[in-house]
This record gives structure tokens, C-alpha cells and sequence, in this order.
């Protein structure tokens, strides 16, 4: 099963196990069924509950907003993340605040999905990753799909929180298959972190988030092929408020899509530096786009952003020194 | 009208004159944005509303909350952190919870998140209405536009009930606003209703239709011209005082009206030294 196909079908799961869930968004319905597809059928089956929306990022996350408030849930499909930015207010000043901002908890069952990323051409506006413009807000929690979390373990655990929640997904995830792993790499999942491991110990712990999963394990395939370098991937499903059992290494990366300056992980660096100083051989080492706009010319897009190449360079010029 | 309005909306007026001497005498943190010579709108309107309706408020909101629930001690403790206090202290003055009353402190924020209600409402609780109260000045907000075209396109239950009180903040209605209100709603094809007088039972015969029809799907907005007789928040008038406008109390002037107010300014006195003797609030984050 590809990773769209995955969502699709948590969300028709969702939909038809609670009946006071709502989808909104813009181009939702069927025929149409979004633009990446990945409400295909909902509004066909759920009529009513399922509606497509006039051209209006922030009141959309309101109307999501206010159905929470009502004792409903809501997801909100941002068509392209980008556009979150739109819907800014309505996530920092109203729905994450409201949590605690009336002095007893107030529960807001809202997920916001925004298809994130480059690599497709889409250009400046259409491309970012916007992960770490959301980092920080108190009761906002930050996820991201991954091809090795089902996704309806994790719309259930995000609706389960009472919290405003954000779910990234890299675009170029959704045509990929889940569960898919290279030799001689194994999957297990604990503590909703997908650990990707050999059975030697690791000479370097690497940190990514779905998007970048992918990228990632191909450079850790070419890195013990090519170089003997045995890493062991660590993929959280969710990014803020972070948590994560590091396995015994001295050599820490993260890796993410967001250009440089505030980055995510920045963030799990700090956390990390905190808890594991101590045994680190040195500090957490950042990978991320540079601090660019995404062009749109595919040789240009690909200067910016994060590649498999730059994560084999990184690592291996760290570990060898 | 009835004494009951009546005394309401002098209760209204001693709370916010009490509020604006609690601050001059530094006893209030923050700041505040008192309702001044616009008490009588939510007291007209609650007359429309069921308990069961859902009311937004916005920075403005105390007269909103005081006409929907007669707590001036806990909305007092609320702005003073003590106490007994309707949010623990944690929104103050602009950010207010209770029941089916809701306010926040960021311009047309409210609209959409109404017309989410209003969409529950409108599903689950057929002839509920959500009413948003918003100011002149928040015609300035994108939100609001989203809000209204969203509302008539899938009929919410949204009753939008604008206090026009001729200047936001320190900027006068014509130089904000191009075009009018009335022209806005008909651009989205809503019924606007503009409230001139200050009569609490002729606006609510006038609006009672209006008000019905928007628990049947048909949201509308409400264009009351009204005054600001105070500062925007505490010190800041920057008006000449003929430009103020015209005073309901004036209207109503008469040996009832003074026996009401006395009443209503015993009452708030005795609230506020209550308030200010009692402990500070507790809030576990």
C-alpha cells in the first residue's frame, strides 16, 4: 500500500467510526477528491460532514476551530502547506490557546494536514517545509507522516489529545509504499519512533522526520556499502512537543527539508545536548536545505534542497574526522 | 423599557466607570476597554438570545458578558486576578469563557470560529444561532469576509451584531472603512439591519424577525450606530468632547433612572471592595 492510499484510508476509517468528525478544505470533494488525491470518495460517503471550501485557509481553520469548541472534531486539508501561513492565527492566537487561555482545559479535537516539501518543481510558494515556523506554540503538537507509522494510529492518537495538532506530509511520500525498508535494515516501532537498524552497533544515530526517511536511508545504505559506516535511523511521528529514547551512540545527526536558520532540529539538538552531553563525542550535527527560497528549475531546486548525497558527505566527514 | 434593562445597563455602566477608577489608582495590571454609552446593545439583544445561543465577544466585551450573565464579581475577579475569578485570571479583561459565552482579543478571529458553531449548530442543534459581536474596525480584517461568505453559502446560523461606534481606536469610521457595512453584507447577499435609536423594546421588535430568520439558515447582520463615551482602553481619547455622541442615559434621564443607578453604583462598589479584598486566583497551566 502506498502512503496516499494509507491516508485515504485511515480517513474513511475515521470518518465512519466517529460521526461527529468533520473534513473541510478546498477541492475536497469527489470527483476531485483534493488535489493529491487523498480524500478521494470521503465526501461521496460522508456527505455533510465532508465539504469543500471557498478559497479561505484562515476561516476554514476557524470553522475547524469552532466545531472543536462545539464538542466536534475537524480535519482541515491545507492544500499546499504553504498556505498555513494563511491560516496562522487561527492555530496560534485561537485554537492552540484556547486549550489553557480559559483557565480550565478546554479540548479542541483539530488536526490541520499540510502537504509539505520540494523535489516536484512546484516552486517558491508551493514547496516549503513549514515544520519549524510551528515549533513552540504551548498546545499546538506538531506531526509528520512517515512511511512507517499507519496513519490511522496516528489520527486517532492526534484527536485523542484534545489539542490542536498539525500533520506534515511530504508530498513526495505519498506514491511511495509503506513499510518499506532496504537490506539488510530492520523496522521496529517503539514509543511511536520508527527505529531503522542493523544488528552491529551503530556508529552514528541519525534523526529525521518521514519526509526525509527516505533520502536518509538510502545515504545510510551507501554509507556502509561504500564506507562501512553503520547508522541506525530514528523517525518520529511526532516532531513537537519531542521525545525520544536515544539508543547508546556518540554521534548524533538530524536531518530535515526546512533551509537553514530556526530549524526543528535545533530544537531536538538542544533537548539531546541536555539529556545526553555526557556520552555525545561532540554536538548534534544538523542537516537541512540552505537558507534559500525553493526555486522552481529543477537544478536550481536541487541546490537548495537536502539531498542524499549531502546526508552520505555530512556523516561520513564526521565520522572520519 | 423595562426597570430590569434599565438597572442592567446602568449595572453595566457603574462596572466600567469602577474598572476605569481601579486603573487610574493602579490597581488593575494590563489594560482594559470599557463599554461606555454602547451598554445597551447586548441588553437589547439577550432579549433575542436563548442561553442555548452561543455569544462571541471581542476586546470590548464586558457589557456582552455582564447583559448575558449578572457576575460582576466574577468578572471583576476575572480582570483583577483574583479570586473567584470566571478564567483563573488567565485571560483577563479580553478573553473570557463561560457556558455558551466566548470572547477573544484579536480583530474578526471570532467570525470564522462562530461560523464553525454555527455549523455544528446548524447539524445538531437546528434553531441555535451563534452571535459575534464585532466593532466598526474589523471591517479592516480579511476574516470577516471569509466568515460572511462561508455563512451564506452553507447558511450558518450566524447573526453578526456590529457595534458602529464611529472610530477604531483613534481612527474615525472614514478613514478605515471604504464603501459601508450595509454594502458589505449585501455584497454576499445577507440582510443588514440598521439600529439608529437607542430604545431597547423598538430595536428588539425590529430585530425579532431578523433574528428568527437566522435560526432558520438565513445569517444576517445588525448595523447598530452607537457611541463611545470613553477612552479606547484607558487614557487615549483623543476626541473633543462634543464629538462623543449622543448619551442613551440622557433619553432615559429621570427620578427612576437616578434611583437605578444609585442602586447599580452600591452595588459595583460593594463588588469591587469585595473583589479587591479576596486572594490571588490559583491556576495550574
Amino acid at each position: 500500500m502506498r502512503v496516499a492510499e494509507n491516508l485515504n484510508a485511515a480517513l474513511h476509517e475515521l470518518m465512519a467510526a466517529e460521526d461527529d468528525l468533520y473534513l473541510l478544505g478546498e477541492d475536497v470533494a469527489d470527483p476531485y477528491g483534493g488535489a493529491f488525491k487523498i480524500t478521494r470518495g470521503l465526501s461521496t460517503r460522508f456527505p455533510g460532514r465532508v465539504l469543500s471550501t471557498p478559497i479561505s485557509e484562515n476561516a476554514i481553520t476557524g470553522v475547524a476551530a469552532g466545531l472543536a469548541l462545539a464538542g466536534d472534531a475537524a480535519i482541515v486539508e491545507i492544500m499546499f502547506g504553504d498556505f498555513a501561513a494563511l491560516a496562522f492565527d487561527q492555530l496560534l492566537n485561537f485554537a492552540a490557546k484556547s486549550v489553557s487561555m480559559y483557565g480550565s482545559r478546554v479540548p479542541m479535537r483539530m488536526v490541520v494536514r499540510c502537504p509539505v516539501g520540494g523535489g516536484r518543481g512546484y516552486g517558491p510558494t508551493h514547496s516549503q517545509s513549514l515544520q519549524k515556523h510551528f515549533v513552540g506554540i504551548p498546545d499546538l503538537a506538531l506531526y509528520e507522516v512517515s512511511p512507517f507509522h499507519d496513519n490511522l494510529a496516528v489520527f486517532t492518537e492526534m484527536l485523542e489529545r484534545a489539542r490542536p495538532c498539525v500533520l506534515f506530509e511530504d508530498k513526495v511520500l505519498y506514491t511511495r509504499p509503506m513499510h518499506a525498508v532496504p537490506e539488510p535494515f530492520s523496522l521496529a516501532i517503539e514509543n511511536g519512533v520508527a527505529r531503522i537498524f542493523l544488528d552491529e552497533r551503530p556508529d552514528c544515530v541519525v534523526v529525521a522526520p518521514g519526509g526525509s526517511a527516505p533520502m536518509v536511508l538510502a545515504a545510510m545504505r551507501s554509507l556502509l556499502l561504500e564506507e562501512e559506516i553503520a547508522c541506525t535511523l530514528l523517525v518520529p511521528s511526532r516532531l513537537y512537543p519531542f521525545d525520544v529514547e536515544l539508543p547508546d551512540t556518540r554521534r548524533v545527526f538530524v536531518v530535515e527539508e526546512s533551509t537553514a536558520g530556526g530549524t526543528w532540529g535545533a530544537e531536538v539538538a538542544h533537548l539531546i545536548h541536555q539529556r545526553h552531553w555526557g556520552r555525545l563525542a561532540g554536538p548534534v550535527t544538523l542537516v537541512h536545505s540552505a537558507d534559500s527560497v525553493i526555486p522552481t528549475a529543477a537544478h536550481l531546486e536541487e541546490s537548495v534542497l537536502v539531498s542524499e548525497r549531502a546526508v552520505h558527505r555530512v556523516i561520513m566527514e564526521t565520522l572520519r574526522g | 423599557m423595562i426597570d430590569a434593562d434599565l438597572s442592567r445597563m446602568l449595572v453595566i455602566r457603574a462596572f466600567e466607570r469602577t474598572l476605569l477608577d481601579l486603573y487610574g489608582r493602579g490597581l488593575l495590571n494590563g489594560t482594559t476597554h470599557t463599554c461606555l454609552g454602547q451598554e445597551y446593545v447586548p441588553v437589547a439583544m439577550e432579549g433575542l438570545l436563548d442561553p442555548a445561543d452561543h455569544v462571541f465577544s471581542n476586546h470590548r466585551g464586558h457589557g456582552h458578558y455582564l447583559a448575558r450573565f449578572d457576575d460582576p464579581e466574577g468578572l471583576l475577579a476575572e480582570i483583577m486576578g483574583r479570586e473567584g475569578a470566571v478564567c483563573a485570571g488567565v485571560g483577563g479583561s479580553q478573553h473570557i469563557r463561560r457556558d455558551r459565552y466566548l470572547s477573544t482579543g484579536v480583530q474578526g478571529e471570532s467570525l470564522p470560529v462562530a461560523a464553525g458553531v454555527a455549523l455544528h449548530l446548524k447539524r445538531v442543534e437546528p434553531g441555535r444561532l451563534a452571535c459575534a459581536y464585532i466593532g466598526d474596525g474589523t471591517f479592516g480584517e480579511g476574516a470577516v469576509y471569509e466568515a460572511l461568505n462561508l455563512a451564506a453559502l452553507w447558511s450558518l446560523p450566524l447573526l453578526v451584531v456590529v457595534e458602529n461606534n464611529g472610530i477604531a481606536q483613534s481612527t474615525p469610521t472614514g478613514e478605515h472603512l471604504a464603501g459601508t457595512i450595509a454594502g458589505r453584507a449585501a455584497a454576499f447577499g445577507l440582510p443588514h439591519e440598521l439600529v439608529e435609536g437607542a430604545d431597547v423594546d423598538d430595536i428588539r421588535t425590529r430585530l425579532a424577525p431578523l433574528v428568527s430568520g437566522v435560526r432558520e439558515g438565513r445569517p444576517a447582520v445588525v448595523e447598530f450606530v452607537t457611541h463611545r463615551l470613553g477612552p479606547h482602553s484607558k487614557g487615549d481619547d483623543t476626541r473633543p468632547a462634543h464629538a462623543l455622541g449622543v448619551d442613551w442615559r440622557d433619553k432615559y434621564a429621570s427620578p427612576l433612572l437616578d434611583r437605578l443607578e444609585a442602586a447599580a453604583v452600591a452595588r459595583i462598589e460593594a463588588v469591587a471592595a469585595d473583589v479587591i479584598a479576596r486572594p490571588l486566583s490559583r491556576w495550574e497551566a
